[in-house]
């Protein structure tokens, strides 16, 4: 009881302190301005809201009985509620704006609900423990329940905040009734929680009978999953068709970074060398392209002319950065890829390469890609080569994966020495993942050059690099599918949330941060990977049998 | 089959080998035995090709393979089970054992040295899918010498196969290393265990700090008053 007691009293204090950061770095000022249901559930309150419930949440769960940790959620809950009131008195009573410039009569009356001076410091302490003790409720839940619940939320949340493509869907006045101009309307949260509901347990109890059943060849191609597999492909052929232009924009630069990150995957994930400076290949691909096709230029090549050679000038660009850094492992390694990447973003900005590169103005005017009499010009034609391209980086990376190279490289991964006993070239097979993997790169770039119709050095920095091995590593290091759900969380989410930019680093690095805590293995992780973190008993496959051995 | 002729080999700045020579016939057990730090290791790791001796020559069937790179090593034949185990840890045993055959062709030989390693270690066919990190210390070594066995090697060598397992466990590893034997593997192993590693072999060899200063059949190593003393406690 005591030290069940001491949990509480320490995660109701640091929920407070994250409580208190995000009011005064004026976070929930900027959320509270999008309403996500109806015009009260505002996006600023869904971060509290979900705080309080994760504290409640936690509080429980680590208790051993159920009225216990319903206390605990209480005491926890309180605590955090009752620093956001302690915020208010100061606010209220103290200069604390001199220091603290969010801590404004605004953030007051959001925390306070706008009421007056002594009721509405009870207001985040009664909210606070009302939600923990939902949370507490939620952690008591059965397995399944809690499942259902927490998909059919997250569900609705997605559905308000993807508010802007859903709603091109549909004709105006259905969607009329359904969302607001932010997100969803009251009639539309409860549809969606009702129905969501109900097909998300329908899906787990349907799955969780499918795990029972041995698995056979039928069970994997379920009618359902063609049908969602159909729809899947419906969805993405049509995408630019009714969406918005900035929506395929926001498509467009989602399936950049997944050209990019399943080449990068071939590197990190597959052959386990960090690769820090990836953007080099991007660059490399995109000033080819560049160079190559500007009528500025000497060569006035046409974009499927050039293409090629953007992609092999990426590919040598990865050789000769594999060759020397081939005897460096993990940290060195790393640094050493940092280098060169800084390299190709120096040289192409630097006076030297000037006549040629365009320096800091860079190159304009890139030729566009052209089929008979089209032009791709506008996001939405470039949406479909994009696609295109995603489709090809991926069937080779998945047939690589499977291939003899690809098991070579897992080995290499594994244990570099051991894998060269095994019979493994250890210079051909680290320089091919480099060079394909640059290769990747290169196409990324060289679409990317085409489509944006200039390049300029800035639009290359490092934070590219980092973006695409974050979203490797948040998708599931090694799985491809991890690729596509990185991407999409990591490029995607951060795009449609436009007005939330100045905290767009913030939430990034607490949601990094959270995933390797929690979920160290990804969102889609590999398999193997994922018992081997969590430290669970793999499910026993049937064994095929094998034949006995003849007697000589 | 094997021999090495005065080899001297160097971690960094430290003289590692200085001056090892010995040979393996086609057909043996050969054992090397010797304590901790004695260049048992580096030996086995000169041979594979992952340290290149400074002076020296290593002969394999009559060609000189020390400057060789070390996937041209194997491929002529020499395995290795490395020591404590390094088995590819998220690979499945399965994928862990084909690993072992990567330079082979010849698909209907792969799929019955791989029937016939499962009969020598029957937990294997049990963990079959199961990824190698999530085997336990014995199961590991099992894996580890089958993958080396993947290959068909003209010769195995097995770098401590005793190393943190159970006295049971290491009996049962020293009896398979004897079939191994039997069915036509020459075998060169590297152990602590002088008296388990000595009582199979045909011939032994005892290491100390980079020299070899003691050799023989292994019967009368087992019983030179030199070994009982340093080895096997008197």
């Amino acid at each position: 009881m005591k030290t069940e007691l001491r949990t509480a009293l320490r995660i109701g204090l640091l929920g407070g302190l994250v409580a208190s950061h995000i009011c005064l770095v004026g976070m929930l000022e900027t959320f509270a301005k999008r309403n996500l249901i109806g015009d009260y559930l505002s996006m600023g309150y869904l971060l509290l809201l979900t705080l309080f419930l994760f504290v409640g949440y936690k509080a429980t769960q680590v208790a051993q009985k159920a009225a216990t940790g319903l206390l605990c959620a209480i005491i926890a809950g309180g605590i955090t509620g009752a620093s956001l009131s302690d915020l208010v008195f100061l606010t209220q009573n103290f200069q604390l704006r001199e220091i603290f410039a969010h801590a404004s009569p605004a953030l007051v009356k959001l925390l306070t609900l706008g009421q007056s001076k002594s009721l509405g410091l009870l207001i985040p302490i009664v909210s606070g423990i009302s939600w923990s003790l939902f949370g507490g409720f939620f952690a008591l839940l059965p397995k399944l329940w809690r499942r259902v619940l927490l998909n059919t939320l997250l569900l609705t949340l997605l559905l308000g905040l993807l508010r802007d493509i859903l709603n091109s869907l549909l004709p105006g006045d259905f969607g009329k009734t359904l969302f607001t101009s932010s997100g969803l309307t009251y009639i539309g949260a409860g549809s969606s929680l009702f129905c969501g509901g109900i097909l998300i347990w329908a899906f787990l109890t349907y799955r969780e009978q499918q795990k029972l059943k041995p698995e056979t060849s039928e069970s994997r191609n379920s009618p359902l999953q063609k049908l969602l597999f159909s729809l899947l492909i419906l969805f993405l052929l049509t995408f630019p068709l009714w969406s918005k232009s900035f929506l395929s924009n926001v498509a467009d630069s989602v399936g950049l970074y997944i050209i990019m990150g399943l080449g990068l995957n071939l590197v990190v994930g597959f052959a386990g060398m960090l690769d820090l400076g990836f953007v080099a290949f991007y660059a490399i691909g995109a000033y080819t392209m560049a160079v190559l096709t500007s009528p500025s230029g000497i060569f006035h090549f046409s974009f499927w002319q050039a293409l090629p050679f953007s992609m092999l000038i990426a590919m040598s660009g990865g050789i000769i950065l594999g060759l020397p850094i081939l005897r460096m492992r993990g940290d060195y390694l790393a640094i050493a890829t940092l280098g060169f990447g800084e390299i190709i973003r120096i040289l192409v900005i630097s006076d030297f390469l000037k006549p040629y590169l365009g320096g800091a103005q860079g190159i304009t005017n890139i030729g566009k890609p052209e089929i008979a009499q089209f032009t791709f010009k506008n996001p939405e034609h470039f949406y479909y080569l994009i696609l295109i391209g995603c489709l090809i980086a991926w069937f080779i990376a998945s047939r690589l994966k499977k291939s003899r190279l690809g098991r070579a490289w897992m080995a290499i991964r594994e244990d570099e020495d051991v894998a060269q006993a095994m019979g493994i070239n250890r210079v051909t097979t680290k320089l091919t993942a480099f060079a394909i993997g640059a290769l990747f790169g290169g196409l990324s770039g060289a679409i990317f050059a085409s489509m944006v119709d200039s390049v300029v050095p800035k639009s290359f920095d490092l934070l590219i690099s980092i973006n695409v091995l974050a979203l490797i590593i948040v998708g599931g290091i090694g799985s491809l599918p991890g690729v596509l759900v990185g991407a999409v969380v990591l490029v995607g989410l951060p795009e449609l949330l436009r007005e939330f930019q100045e905290y767009r680093l913030l939430v990034y690095g607490a949601v990094l941060v959270t995933m390797m805590l929690y979920r160290p293995e990804g969102l889609w992780p590999e398999v193997t990977l994922q018992h081997i973190l969590h430290k669970t008993a793999q499910p026993e496959f049937p064994v095929r049998p094998l034949p006995t051995p003849e007697k000589k | 089959m094997l021999t090495l002729n005065a080899i001297h080999s160097y971690y960094g700045q430290i003289h590692a080998l200085k001056g090892v020579s010995f040979t393996v016939e086609k057909g043996e057990i050969v054992t090397l035995i010797g304590s901790n730090g004695a260049g048992k290791t580096t030996t086995l790791n000169t041979i594979s090709g992952l340290i290149k001796p400074r002076s020296g020559e290593i002969l394999f069937e009559g060609q000189r393979i020390d400057n060789l790179a070390p996937h041209e090593i194997a491929k002529r034949g020499i395995s290795q089970s490395p020591e404590g185990r390094k088995i590819f840890g998220r690979m499945t045993v399965r994928e862990n054992l084909e690993m072992g055959a990567f330079n082979r062709k010849d698909q209907a030989g792969i799929r019955h040295d791989l029937a016939q390693i499962l009969e020598l270690f029957p937990r294997l066919r049990e963990r079959f899918n199961q990824s190698g990190g999530t085997l336990s210390g014995g199961e590991q070594q099992m894996l580890a010498i089958g993958r080396a066995l993947m290959s068909r090697p003209r010769i195995l060598t097995l770098d401590e196969p005793s190393m943190g397992l159970a006295p049971i466990l290491v009996a049962q590893i020293f009896k398979i290393i004897c079939d191994i034997n039997q069915q036509g593997t020459t075998i060169l192993l590297i152990e602590q265990n002088a008296q388990m590693a000595l009582s199979i072999a045909t011939r032994g060899y005892v290491l100390e700090t980079g020299q070899i200063v003691l050799q023989g059949p292994a019967k009368d190593l087992l019983a030179s008053p030199q070994v009982r003393k340093a080895y096997l406690g008197g």
